[in-house]
């Protein structure tokens, strides 16, 4: 039998905040443990939440960015359990009204597009962390996590293959860190994932039982994560079984995943309006603020990539990932001309993206700034310098020797455009090679490129190919 | 001394006839001499009060005192004090010192008032008897047979056997004016959201309010002064201006339209109690005032939607002692599972485990519907018969509580009993409205009346210069106990 996979994502973005959702205390990674958490956080007697606006602003920016109705009227409520790394015993979350209602994302798979439904997206606070390593026998608690903002963006089971759902993800994190909202660390857990995933006969309507997955804090273990899932889920249901309706944990490590607990043990979490924070009403004005403060999104930038820039759809696709790089790439085409843009398209995403990745430098701190990289694009287009030597001047660029201009310079490497110049090398050329020069005029015409060898060899490459090219073709025509 | 008004202990003050260390000495001494009787107070600390009479004393000298400057003010065990212990009436808060200020402390701190020690109180807020109290009932100063009301107790009988010119106390359900009315003082609940509950710490929060017990209207209007203020640590802390509810006090009351709740006078009042309440009414009439029969039909539904709405938040909000970061842990336990329920079968009392587990079956899949929500649904009904009746009325007026104080155990076995003792007093949290209860005679045993007197929303002002001037034509208010 053909199956079908269906996945839906539940995706925990860290908001930005500096500091945290219900208190004044700070935000910021890798402090010591339980230094960030006040006495809100570890919910002292008599201590109240209080609402960080910042989170507030940041959710409607999200939920204006994927055309969703803004509540105007949302409430948070209280998700009651006990756990150690969850201070009061519940944790403050939004159930029945979400501040962000119905959306959709475009996702690209390939060369297919496809729109995938958001459902809604909640305002929550993080809970602590459990340490049980180092403590012999006992479990550490560090609740400096304890409270940070914390969007939950669910989409409908929209995804066919796991493919589309790290298409998904992606371009939720993409979209996350246009917005500012969110930084997207994934290492830090700032951006994190679980994966609703369940199998259906090719061509039936009715979903199957779905597991959810939980622990997908990279692209990568979300895709393998789903991978073994469904492999797991069609085994049992080939060999006459049922899927079992529980939340399962990815272990990175063995690359499987296993049952954390079943539906039967799911807990009852007793949500109920929380009573310490009114519900929550935003203003129309507020909200047509945020409008104005939304950046182009990277769908409507990609667009506008291809045609004000007549870049290829991929090219576009690459350049707009991040916002970082579109508006590097941007920079660089502001300097050096929309007619050059292809040129820079294809330095942005090869040699600087190449040394960027070898050398694990994020392209706001590349040593080769745009204005820089614009420099040196710039004399590709006029003929200073020829795409090949551009390489040898780059390189130097990177290892901080200068800007172009100063590297052609010191070393030579302007191109030779003088056709006078150009004619009087192969002037010489022709008259020191008088046997190859006669076996190309008897119709051996690969000895075109010996000719050009020896050219570029006179001239170290300096030679404008094009120039030399022409010149030669006339010369050895006699 | 210890029979003086606010206003004149601050004259006292001001005018250096006594200093606030002798002030406070003079209770302290009372304090020590009395509480091993009536276990009024759960921690006192004459070092931290002194050195705070010391600084106010200091402050008089500079002349920047205020109405308050100096004055010992007992302090409900359920506000946190900075250094003092707090424990809210529980073994699971017993070792408990809080690490910071609640706003109604700060407010009296800045205010130059001395902190005079933390008052017993039915564990958590949870009781109308102060039977509930880890550290043991409080004595009716009145009677030692008899309980002072709940859950302020200590407070109530502290104020009442002249062992603070002053305190302070928390209204979830009535526990300002229960106690008030069952131990002859005067106090206060104002309406939701003006009194900061940043520090106070929570029984059922979108009830509970934090209020002035003491001796007169009179006093409760300064204490109000100062304890009332927007804080932006609490939410549903109202943004209004500050007012001086002192201001009113003197009006006059000719023309007042009291409502008078004919379910308020129906059965299960008893008579004694009514006839100290029509006797107070008279005394308005007498005063210009003029009464209507009101009707709040859902006063008898007020009972079983509090006791929905009030243990759902608190078995959420007791959550948070569970053992891990502060408070009691029990001694042995073999893993985490075991450690939370023993932590929590030892910590809390029977009371507060009762409402814990029907707080958690009320919110629980299945039964939230048919419960939580359907206690809310009634609970907006319960406030718009106070919101129709106030159409005709300037305030309504009633019994505070059906009986006078009853005897210590008498119904710590029926808790149903116990629940409608508070009948008159709920519906008034539910709606958010403001509440005040005043002495008004004595019944047959001897034991004192409170009168019941709710304002409209933010109508303390009235309410108090309505209890005022009653207090200026009467002495009811000035009785005090033979306590030894």
């Amino acid at each position: 039998m053909e199956w079908e996979t269906v996945i839906g994502l539940e995706i925990h973005a860290q908001l930005s905040t500096t500091s945290k959702i219900f208190s004044g205390a700070a935000t910021a990674y890798g402090a010591a443990p339980n230094t960030q958490a006040c006495a809100v956080d570890i919910a002292l007697p008599g201590v109240l939440p209080v609402m960080n606006k910042g989170a507030v602003e940041r959710a409607i920016k999200f939920g204006l960015a994927i055309g969703a109705n803004i509540n105007r009227e949302s409430v948070f409520a209280r998700k009651n359990y006990f756990y150690p790394d969850l201070p009061k015993g519940y944790q403050i979350s939004q159930y029945e009204l979400p501040i962000v209602g119905k959306g959709d994302i475009t996702i690209q798979v390939g060369d297919q597009e496809k729109v995938v439904g958001i459902t809604r997206a909640h305002l929550e606070e993080d809970a602590g962390k459990s340490l049980h390593e180092d403590f012999h026998g006992m479990t550490g608690v560090d609740l400096n996590r304890a409270s940070t903002p914390l969007l939950e963006i669910v989409s409908e089971p929209d995804m066919r293959s796991s493919a589309e759902a790290v298409a998904y993800a992606k371009t939720m994190h993409s979209l996350v860190q246009y917005l500012d909202i969110c930084d997207g660390n994934m290492q830090e857990g700032s951006f994190r994932c679980d994966a609703n995933v369940s199998v259906r006969p090719k061509g039936t309507e009715k979903f199957g039982t779905r597991c959810e997955i939980k622990n997908l804090n990279s692209f990568r273990f979300l895709e393998r994560a789903i991978e073994y899932e469904v492999v797991r889920q069609i085994d049992i249901l080939e060999s006459g079984g049922k899927i079992a309706q529980e939340t399962r944990l990815y272990d990175s490590d063995k690359d499987e995943t296993r049952a954390m607990r079943s539906k039967e043990e799911a807990f009852d979490y007793r949500y109920f309006p929380d009573p310490d924070l009114l519900p929550m009403k935003l203003s129309a004005e507020m909200i047509a603020e945020i409008q104005k403060t939304l950046p182009e999104l990277p769908d409507a930038k990609r667009r506008r990539f291809i045609q004000q820039y007549g870049l290829s759809s991929y090219d576009a696709a690459v350049l707009t990932a991040t916002k970082a790089m579109a508006a590097y790439f941007e920079n660089v085409v502001n300097s050096v001309g929309a007619p050059n843009a292809k040129t820079a398209a294809n330095w942005v995403m090869g040699d600087l993206a190449g040394v960027l990745k070898r050398d694990s430098l994020e392209i706001t701190h590349s040593p080769v700034p745009a204005d820089k990289l614009a420099g040196l694009v710039a004399r590709i287009a006029d003929n200073t310098i020829s795409g090949k030597i551009a390489k040898e001047v780059f390189e130097a660029m990177w290892n901080g020797e200068g800007d172009a201009d100063a590297i052609i310079e010191s070393k030579g490497l302007k191109q030779i455009t003088d056709s006078g110049a150009i004619e009087k090398i192969i002037d010489g050329i022709i008259a020191a090679n008088p046997e190859q020069l006669a076996q190309y005029r008897s119709g051996k015409d690969k000895l075109f490129s010996f000719f050009v060898g020896q050219a570029m060899k006179a001239t170290q490459g300096k030679a404008n190919p094009q120039q030399l090219h022409d010149l030669l073709k006339k010369k050895l025509a006699g | 001394m210890i029979n003086n008004s606010l206003k004149e202990l601050s004259a006292a003050l001001a005018a250096k006839k006594i200093s606030s260390r002798e002030l406070t000495q003079a209770f302290l001494d009372r304090i020590a001499q009395l509480n091993p009787v009536l276990n009024a107070f759960i921690t006192v600390d004459a070092e931290k009060s002194l050195a705070q009479a010391d600084a106010a004393d200091k402050r008089i000298g500079q002349g920047q005192a205020g109405p308050l400057t100096g004055i010992p003010i007992a302090q409900k065990d359920i506000f946190c004090a900075k250094g003092w212990r707090t424990t809210c009436g529980s073994k699971i808060l017993a070792n408990f010192t809080a690490p910071y200020d609640a706003q109604v402390i700060e407010r009296f701190d800045a205010a130059g008032a001395v902190n005079l020690g933390k008052t017993n109180m039915d564990e958590f807020a949870m009781g109308s008897s102060n039977e509930t109290s880890h550290f043991g009932p409080v004595k009716n100063p009145w009677d030692p047979l008899a309980v002072p009301g709940g859950s302020s107790g200590g407070s109530a009988a502290a104020v009442a056997a002249r062992l603070a010119p002053a305190a302070t106390g928390t209204d979830t359900g009535g526990s300002i004016r229960q106690p008030a009315a069952l131990t002859g003082i005067s106090g206060i609940k104002p309406t939701y959201g003006v009194v900061s509950r940043y520090g106070m710490i929570a029984f059922a929060s979108s009830l509970d309010q934090g209020g002035p017990m003491a001796k007169s209207a009179e006093d409760c209007a300064l204490l109000l002064n100062t304890m009332a203020g927007f804080d932006t640590r609490d939410s549903t802390s109202l943004d209004r201006p500050p007012e001086d509810y002192t201001r009113d006090l003197a009006q006059p009351l000719k023309g007042l339209k009291i409502g008078l709740p004919k379910e308020y006078f129906a059965e299960g009042l008893a008579p004694d109690v009514a006839q100290a309440v029509e006797t107070a009414l008279a005394e308005y009439k007498k005063l210009g005032a003029q009464t209507v029969e009101v009707s709040l039909p859902n006063t008898q539904l007020s009972i079983p939607v509090y006791y929905v709405l009030a243990p759902a938040e608190a078995s959420s909000n007791l959550s948070r002692y569970d053992g891990v970061r502060y408070g009691y842990r029990a001694p042995e336990y073999t893993d985490l599972m075991d450690m939370y329920k023993k932590t929590r079968a030892q910590g809390f009392g029977a009371e507060v485990k009762r409402r814990i587990l029907i707080g958690t079956y009320v919110l629980s899949a299945g039964y939230y519907d048919a419960y939580y929500l359907k206690a809310q649904k009634l609970r907006r009904l319960i406030a718009q018969d106070f919101t129709e009746a106030f159409k005709q009325c300037d305030v309504i007026m009633g019994p505070t509580a059906p009986t006078t104080a009853f005897n210590l155990g008498e119904k710590s076995d029926d808790p149903v009993s116990m629940y409608l003792s508070d009948i008159y007093t709920i519906a008034v949290n539910l709606a958010g409205l403001p509440g005040m209860s005043i002495p008004a005679g004595f019944g047959a045993n001897g034991r004192p009346v409170g009168l019941q007197i709710i304002g409209n929303y933010f109508a303390e002002a009235k309410m108090l210069n309505v209890a005022h001037q009653y207090q200026l034509a009467t002495d009811w208010h000035l009785r005090a106990p033979q306590v030894v």
